[in-house]
């Protein structure tokens, strides 16, 4: 393994930055094109990471600062009847090819009034005042590479603002298409999600992939939760093994606040999911919970980091993992429970399971606690299928195999159970289904 | 055709590379049931799962018959499906799979094996309710996850409710007893007796005498350090009641002093 990094990995994008501002819509306001400035600075600053940094530790991006992605891209080659299979009934639709609002792939019909939900560029040219105040002040580029080029190279994403009081009931589901050419290509979503005070919304994100070929998505997608908001929020990493991802996901919670993530991961060759929860005002509570399931020679690396800023906040992680042939996943679950973050109730599970000896998880919680008056709990498992539940199994006449699944599937159930969406849920289950050997026996018997 | 359900013989086994059973002969018929009773260690549970097929349990000689067929060389579920069903001392709790559809996908891997059309959900839950009055089952119990949070009398009473779904020709009971207050042991009991049928053998082994009140078996089997040691009525049950093991611990011939 190498972690040698040249210059010229980092200068690629460094050099391609001023043809790709000069090309951004007049509609652009300078204040963003000064914050894009600011971010292709300190990414040329910080470069790609490396083995040798502690966040960085067990994932080689090597590949990824390797490939001399292109920025051209086009959205042509994907039809409404190659991602008719990612639509939800009931649900509104937002799709992204390679990071650009396809509209012609989008339905946005039914959505209540007041609610904004548009692409990232309209918004810029409609709602500057309702975009400004949050776009890129929550992700930080700093310490992140990822977000810094994201920061730089975004030239799309979703926009949605919820009015105060409103509740939306239709799930928002966006699909985020990567539609590789010939060359690796690179886009960076730019996602922001706003939830006024006491409302209330349901965002799907779905990261998929029409056709073959490499590609680099690192999307940032920011929630501000207002006061006393609810939102719950669902990722499904689904893409094709050639892609990397490299995604930032920053929650903002306001008093009172509740917000729930649920973090499914499937896809991707080398996928990396920073998890950044920010619990600002008392009262706001965090749901964090993931799953994913690789296999071959896929990386998952999960990324987790709340903040306990204010007192009296909850948050609950729960990260489920199944490792098959050399996969290998990462969990690193940080809580840091600020100064003065009283009655702090954090806790954070991470479980994995290994279902062959190549496949290896690293998995390391970090609690930093600078409050007297908390409770912080964490766990981290590593271990196989217990032998005497599939014997139990076995001895009332399912098979080995079946029994296996079986045991897969109520490990992973455990996640599944807690999405609220039918339709993702649903989606889900049926992906389990697919992928676990005798999956006809499992749908029987869950 | 007179050939036995289950002929066992000179049965050796070990586990870790410690011998367990050191000898063990044993034949049991159709419609009878036989009672195997033995001080803590003696080898019963080893027993129990040598029969059910646990790969931890070596079989290093001997051979076990069921219905003329070499057991030994079935996988576990290839046991259930040919009629081998074995309560566990320690039923296994299993998350996230719920107690009834997993006794589906059970029953219908065996039908299937058996030639038999599979169960429909509205079959089966017909079917399943009739057996649940048997085993007196609350019907939440059906609903949630294979004996998750279930009490030790829940488990145990499950075990014999999964036996009655599932039909066996040959039931083998691990210390279903154990543990039980006086009404889930009646329940038990009652579960076992209703199944009682000139086609069906069980073996139950116990710890305790008391079980045998309630399901009165037809031969009692005393297993004492991995091997049958006696052999008799319903009757020598009661006189393990009055004199305990130890008259039966000495080594014929031997008389060399036991350990107690």
């Amino acid at each position: 393994m190498t972690t040698t990094m040249t210059a010229s990995d980092t200068d690629r994008f460094v050099e391609a930055f001023d043809a790709f501002e000069q090309a951004l819509p007049a509609s652009q306001p300078e204040s963003l094109r000064q914050q894009r400035r600011q971010a292709i600075g300190r990414f040329s600053e910080l470069g790609f990471p490396t083995l040798r940094q502690e966040e960085w530790r067990f994932t080689n991006v090597g590949p990824i600062a390797r490939t001399p992605f292109s920025l051209d891209v086009t959205v042509d080659a994907v039809t409404a009847g190659s991602i008719e299979r990612f639509s939800y009934e009931g649900t509104v639709q937002l799709t992204l090819v390679n990071g650009r609002f396809v509209p012609e792939l989008s339905d946005l019909e039914d959505l209540p009034d007041g609610i904004v939900v548009c692409s990232m560029d309209e918004a810029l040219a409609k709602h500057p005042e309702k975009v400004e105040p949050h776009l890129g002040r929550l992700a930080s580029c700093e310490d992140h590479p990822f977000v810094a080029l994201n920061t730089a190279f975004y030239r799309d994403g979703i926009f949605i603002w919820v009015p105060r009081n409103q509740v939306v009931e239709q799930p928002i589901n966006l699909v985020l298409v990567g539609s590789p050419s010939a060359e690796p290509i690179a886009f960076f979503p730019r996602n922001l999600i706003v939830g006024g005070e006491s409302s209330q919304v349901t965002v799907v994100e779905q990261y998929v992939t029409v056709g073959e070929g490499a590609y680099l998505t690192a999307p940032v997608t920011e929630i501000v939760a207002g006061d006393n908001a609810v939102v719950d929020h669902y990722k499904l990493q689904r893409e094709s093994t050639e892609a990397f991802h490299m995604a930032t996901f920053q929650l903002q919670l306001g008093r009172d606040s509740n917000v729930s993530s649920h973090s499914i991961s499937w896809g991707g060759g080398l996928v990396r999911n920073d998890v950044n929860a920010v619990l600002d005002g008392e009262g706001g509570e965090a749901t964090l919970n993931g799953l994913y399931m690789v296999e071959g020679t896929q990386l998952v690396d999960n990324h987790m980091r709340v903040d306990h800023v204010a007192a009296h906040c909850d948050s609950h992680e729960l990260y489920k993992g199944i490792l098959e042939g050399k996969a290998r996943a990462v969990f690193n679950g940080r809580i840091y429970v600020h100064h003065g973050a009283q009655k702090t109730d954090a806790k954070q599970t991470n479980r994995n399971l290994l279902m062959s000896p190549d496949a290896l998880c690293n998995s390391n919680p970090q609690l930093e606690i600078f409050a007297d008056d908390v409770k912080c709990t964490h766990g981290s498992t590593v271990g196989q299928l217990d032998e005497t539940a599939i014997f139990y199994l076995r001895s009332r006449g399912i098979g080995e195999e079946a029994a296996r699944s079986l045991l897969t599937y109520a490990f992973a159930a455990d996640i599944v159970e807690r999405i609220k969406v039918g339709a993702v849920r649903q989606d889900l289950e049926e992906f389990l289904f697919r992928r676990l050997p005798k999956g006809d026996i499992v749908r029987q018997a869950v | 055709m007179n050939m036995s359900l289950l002929e066992i013989k000179n049965l050796h086994a070990q586990v870790e590379g410690q011998e367990i059973l050191k000898g063990v002969d044993l034949v049991v018929n159709a419609g009878e049931i036989h009672a195997i009773m033995g001080p803590n260690g003696s080898g019963k549970s080893t027993l129990a799962q040598v029969l059910a097929g646990k790969e931890e349990y070596e079989v290093t000689e001997g051979e076990i018959l069921y219905k003329g067929q070499d057991l030994l060389e079935m996988a576990p579920e290839e046991r259930a499906r040919e009629g081998i069903f074995m309560a566990f001392q320690y039923p296994v709790e299993i998350p996230g799979v719920s107690n009834v559809y997993f006794l589906k996908a059970a029953l219908n891997a065996i039908r299937t094996h058996r030639g038999l059309e599979e169960m429909d959900a509205m079959d089966f839950l017909v079917y399943v309710r009739e057996k649940m009055k048997v085993v007196k089952m609350d019907e939440t119990l059906l609903n949630r996850p294979v004996n998750e949070g279930f009490s030790g009398g829940e488990k145990k009473r499950n075990e014999i409710f999964h036996m009655s779904v599932l039909d066996p020709v040959l039931a083998v009971l691990d210390e279903t007893d154990s543990g039980l207050d006086i009404d889930a042991l009646k329940i038990v009991a009652e579960g076992v007796n209703s199944l009682r049928s000139e086609e069906r053998a069980f073996l139950v082994i116990t710890h305790y005498q008391r079980l045998l009140n309630y399901i009165v078996p037809d031969v009692v089997h005393v297993l004492i350090d991995g091997r049958i040691v006696r052999t008799g009525g319903k009757d020598l049950a009661l006189e393990l009641e009055d004199k305990g093991y130890a008259w039966l611990e000495e080594p014929l011939g031997a008389g060399e002093p036991v350990s107690a």
